[in-house]
Parts: C-alpha cells; structure tokens; sequence
C-alpha cells in the first residue's frame, strides 16, 4: 500500500500546483506581469536537480563507505535523472528570460552557476565511462561526486549571493523573503516543489529497477 | 473639515486601485475568458506523462516478478 501511496502523492501535489498555479491570485508587478506564475513550474524543476543530486551524493557516501555495487548504482542514476530536470530548468529559464530579461541567456551569476554545475556533471558521467574497471569505476566517481555536489551549492547557493543577481533574493538576502514571495503564492510554490521532488524520485525508482534487471539478465 | 477628511479617507483607499490598474494582468482571460482551456492541456500533458510512469512501473515489476520466479525454480 505505502509503494503507491507517494506516487499517488506526486500526481496530486503537481496537479494541484497546474490548476492553482495558474488560476490563483498572484502579484500584480510591473515586467514580470502574469510570468510570474513560472516560479511555480520552473523553480520546482531546479528544486527537484538539487534534491536527486543529494540522492547522489548521499549514495556516493554510502558506497566509499561499504563499497555495495548497488549505492554506486542509485548514485548514478540519481545524477542522470537529475540532469533531466537540469536541462528542463535551463530551458524554461532562458525562455522566461527571453520575456523579462530581454534575452535567451545574460550574463548573470546564477545561470552561469548552473551551466558550470550542469558541465561539472557532465564530466561525472565522462569519468563514468572511461574507467572500464567496475570498482575503480564506482570509487573514483564516488569521490568526484561529493566535490561535484560541493560545486554546485558554491556555483547556485553561494556565489549568486554575493555578487548581484538578476535573480530575487540574491546579492545579499537569502531567497524566498517576505518580498519576494507572498503567503498565496507560498501554499502554491511548496506543494508544487514537493510533488516534482516526488515525481523525480518516481523516475528515478524506474530507472534504477530497470538497471538491476538489466544487471541480473546480463548475469 | 469633517467633509475633507472623509474625502481624504476615499481617496487614500483608491490608491491601491490605481497602483494596480498600471500593470497589464490576464483578468480578463480568467474571468470570463480561456484560462481553465490551458490548464485542461497542462493537467492533459501532465496526465500523459503520469500513464507513461505507471505502465513502466507495471511493466517492470512484471519483468521483476518472472525473475523472481525463475530464480525459485
């Protein structure tokens, strides 16, 4: 029962966000007009990046610890899936900027940040796939993942914040202030973050079932 | 005087109005118009790729089922 119980969790959070996000009220703000209903569908999917990134680094950790071929196994795809959702948030931001910034990509920290993090990924999975060794192979990208992880919180969560950004609630404040987001559109944001995390970690259960079959037919 | 503060006080409330009335908003879209059509498509889209995750979550724990059951044998 509780194996169905999170997806069916997952459909409701982002089906909720679909509806609400767009009907519901919002701040009425000069330039960012009605657009500013894509925090609600653009946010989540960095949001949902980070929290399968934490999937990989936690797993990385779990598998230099007990060296289990099935850690190094959550700990990639966890990455992979993490990418996807990656890329969906490049795209929907250079979109959401072509309208309000004036541009497909500017010259901000925050999206230079999440470029490098997506290249600092990318090289994860190069290194992945040079090493032909499975072991050396898991304990090498198990180290690189923590250092990867530790890019990325410096590359979107530190770096933004101490320069100026285009982005609300960086160059100082921490994100999500009482300026930048009103309590209407909190009961929104949240349920919607948390059912795109759900349904990330939906995919990322297929893919990493579907890895282990492949693994015990190959056998 | 009592006159003027009251009209002091009516103005004081438009405000707001006004601070609002500067910036273009879909009002008339959600109204009256044709918002619930775009989230009938996203919650369509949305429905899709949630069909698409069940059927591959059924397929495999099919497949995961007959490996089961071949190992018993």
């Amino acid at each position: 029962m509780m194996r169905y119980v999170w997806k069916i969790a997952a459909a409701l959070l982002v089906y909720y966000s679909l509806v609400a996000g767009l009907t519901g009220e919002v701040p009425r703000m000069a330039i960012l007009n009605e657009t500013i209903r894509n925090i609600y569908f653009h946010v989540p999917m960095w949001f949902t990046m980070m929290a399968l990134f934490l999937v990989s680094l936690i797993y990385s950790l779990k598998y230099l610890s007990g060296s289990s071929p099935d850690h190094d196994l959550v700990a990639a795809e966890a990455a992979r899936v993490a990418m996807v959702f990656g890329i969906a948030g490049l795209l929907t931001g250079m979109l959401w900027a072509r309208f309000t910034w004036g541009a497909w990509w500017v010259n901000d920290t925050k999206l230079n940040g999440s470029a490098a993090t997506m290249l600092v990924y990318a090289a994860y999975f190069i290194l992945r796939n040079s090493v032909p060794e499975k072991q050396k192979r898991a304990r090498l990208s198990a180290v690189y993942a923590i250092f990867s992880f530790s890019l990325m919180i410096v590359f979107i969560m530190v770096l933004p914040r101490l320069t100026d950004s285009l982005h609300p609630g960086n160059g100082g404040n921490p994100a999500f202030g009482s300026y930048d987001l009103d309590s209407r559109m909190r009961a929104v944001f949240y349920p919607a973050v948390a059912g795109w995390i759900l349904v990330g970690l939906w995919i990322l259960q297929i893919r990493i079932r579907t890895r282990k079959l492949e693994n015990t037919v190959s056998i | 005087m009592k006159k003027f503060q009251l009209i002091l006080a009516l103005c004081m409330t438009c405000l707001p109005a006004f601070a609002q009335q500067g910036v273009d908003m879909a009002d008339t879209m959600r109204s009256e118009g044709k918002i619930y059509v775009v989230v009938g498509v996203m919650a369509i889209v949305f429905t899709v790729v949630l069909v698409y995750l069940v059927l591959l979550d059924r397929k495999i724990g099919r497949l995961e089922r007959k490996i089961r059951n071949r190992a018993g044998t």
